[in-house]
């Protein structure tokens, strides 16, 4: 177990590592910062331009800044905006709860309805519904999903003025969004519970549970679907990756105050230090996660510790 | 268990067949639209009309879909629109395949350095989903579709490689590989003509799908004004324009999206399909 634990944070620390090089670099290949910053300001000298570069620390080598980079990253700074120089950390932390409140509440949605279904799914597999599901769930698959928003907004706020097509203003604003991302989910989902529910219905504990007279649904739902929750948790824990870059684009439909309309407007603003710290705190969250996940199976099924 | 399979198998045929007729169906229409558009279209679906902007769907029989903010026919523009999506989900495709399969084929096969290559650039590309690596290389190298394609060949090169390398390492002491070696057989006719006919079907079962999820992150990366020049007629960028005059003419954004969801429907339903023929084993299943 130790070199399993050993090997895994080994191995999220390397990822760390090449994950924020690779951002940083993209983020150098931008050209001269200092130039942008001066931009509409009137003259500029060559002094002044050397002055911001001091500033920025961006007349020392590339290596060197990104190991400035990381000592900040260790104690929460990520830098400072180009607009005004606000505290990157601040933007990120001011944003981050809006992202994380919509994933929680879309990989929710997405349990709620998947479950059933794939469990419905299971049990009368190669029959009509399971036939039905797996089509839904192939047009789920199909479904681009910033599409998917706009056609529930046409649907239900234009057309019947029931929800606020943007924001995130009270509980009515969530609904569309974690929608989308529910439904979106929910296509992998189904597919993954009624894969691992085959395998477990085959298990002669569900065949002792049938034989002692047990309901069916307390057989599924209490005695199957408990044994499946560790596969399953694992499964959806590792999707967070994708749910996140989903959101990002979701976010730009619905104006929703998170990281990936924070990055947009940095794109769009060049405001490259905020897109650094908002691409860097998602990829942390996203290995921290993927992290949690398979230390936690690796602690419960002792077959998983194999590198 | 076993008399539940036997007595689906029949529907289960039907069904399987049906699946095939339909995607079969979806990406024959497609492909005939876009052999004929330039034929149908020789404008391009870029003339202006703007005396005609924003005609409703069906009440021009020139304009059977509407026409868009500038008075464009919309259903030129979806067709030729297909032209971009099928282009950058094939070709992404391709090129993520062709690296794929060698630097798997080496990887299993020799180990070592590539293997160890392979492996940890599988880790950093679970950990950072395509979009935000697209966003950062986009918003400073710029889009543009060669730009898009080698985007996408680089995030996804390693799934195909992941998926050949672990065939490899299955096959690669099996009789037939080892008295091919004995006999004297060179190492690259071992990987290309012994190992990689064994090992072809869950990779195109997996090229089927990836085409269809590149054609959804072009859409979205355009979408989101990151992809190809809003100038050509792609089905993103009419979605963005689109997003401006949902309030007054949902037929500029309802087109175009349908014409992804039914192209990636046509590629997912094949691929579905082909699952079942050619990976029995079901590796390539989520």
């Amino acid at each position: 177990m130790a070199r399993f634990l050993l090997y895994r944070i080994f191995q999220a620390f390397f990822v760390i590592i090449a994950v924020t090089l690779i951002v940083s670099f993209a983020i150098r290949l931008t050209g001269d910062p200092a130039l942008m910053l001066s931009q509409g300001a009137g003259s500029v000298t060559e002094e002044d331009l050397a002055n911001i570069r001091e500033a920025l620390g961006l007349n020392q080598p590339f290596l060197a800044q990104y190991m400035d980079f990381l000592k900040g990253l260790l104690v929460g700074d990520l830098g400072k905006s180009f607009m005004g120089g606000i505290s990157v950390t601040e933007l990120v932390a001011r944003a981050l709860p809006a992202t994380l409140a919509l994933a929680f509440t879309s990989l929710i949605v997405s349990i709620v309805i998947s479950i059933p279904l794939g469990i419905k799914a299971a049990t009368s597999r190669g029959r009509w519904p399971d036939q039905v599901i797996r089509i839904l769930s192939l047009v789920g698959l199909s479904f681009p999903n910033f599409w998917l928003a706009i056609m529930l907004v046409l649907l239900f706020s234009i057309t019947m003025s029931w929800l606020p097509p943007s924001g995130m203003e009270g509980f009515e604003s969530f609904i569309m969004p974690a929608a989308t991302m529910g439904i979106i989910l929910t296509a992998t989902n189904v597919r993954l519970v009624r894969t691992t529910m085959l395998e477990t219905l085959n298990a002669q504990f569900v065949m002792v549970a049938r034989a002692k007279g047990l309901s069916e649904n307390v057989v599924l739902y209490k005695h199957a679907l408990r044994n499946c929750s560790i596969p399953l948790i694992t499964y959806f824990g590792l999707q967070f990756g994708g749910l996140l870059g989903g959101i990002v684009v979701i976010e730009r439909v619905f104006n929703w105050p998170g990281l990936g309309t924070l990055a947009f407007d940095a794109v769009a603003a060049r405001d490259y230090p905020v897109l650094q710290g908002v691409i860097t705190v998602l990829s942390l969250l996203i290995i921290s996660i993927n992290l949690i996940v398979d230390i936690a199976y690796g602690l419960v099924d002792p077959r998983m510790r194999k590198g | 268990m076993t008399t539940q399979s036997l007595s689906g198998n029949n529907q289960f045929q039907k069904f399987k067949n049906l699946e095939f007729i339909l995607g079969a169906l979806l990406l024959g229409s497609i492909s005939l639209a876009v052999l004929f558009s330039s034929w149908l279209f020789p404008d391009g679906g870029t003339q202006i009309n703007l005396a005609m902007r924003l005609t409703a769907p069906m009440t021009e029989l020139a304009y059977p879909l509407g026409t868009d903010p500038l008075g464009r026919d919309i259903l030129a523009r979806v067709i030729i629109g297909s032209e971009i999506s099928l282009k950058v989900g094939i070709y992404s495709s391709l090129g993520a395949v062709a690296v794929g399969i060698i630097m798997g084929l080496i990887s299993g096969y020799y180990g070592g350095f590539i293997d160890a290559l392979v492996m940890r650039f599988a880790d950093v590309q679970l950990a950072l989903p395509f979009i935000l690596l697209a966003i950062t290389f986009i918003a400073v190298i710029g889009g543009g579709l060669t730009n898009m394609i080698i985007l996408l060949v680089i995030s996804q090169w390693v799934q195909y490689a992941r998926l050949v390398r672990g065939s490899v390492l299955a096959l690669k002491d099996r009789e037939f590989i080892l008295s091919a070696k004995a006999i004297g057989v060179k190492d690259i006719r071992i990987l290309f003509q012994h190992l990689l006919p064994n090992l072809i079907g869950p990779v195109i079962v997996l090229v089927t799908l990836n085409v269809a999820n590149n054609i959804l992150l072009e859409s979205s990366l355009t979408f989101l004004g990151l992809g190809v020049d809003p100038t050509i007629p792609s089905w993103g960028g009419m979605l963005a324009e689109g997003r401006t005059y949902l309030q007054t003419a949902w037929w500029v954004s309802v087109f175009p999206g349908l014409a992804i969801l039914l192209t990636v429907l046509g590629l997912n339903l094949l691929g579905d399909w082909l699952r079942d023929t050619l990976d029995p084993t079901g590796k390539t299943s989520v």
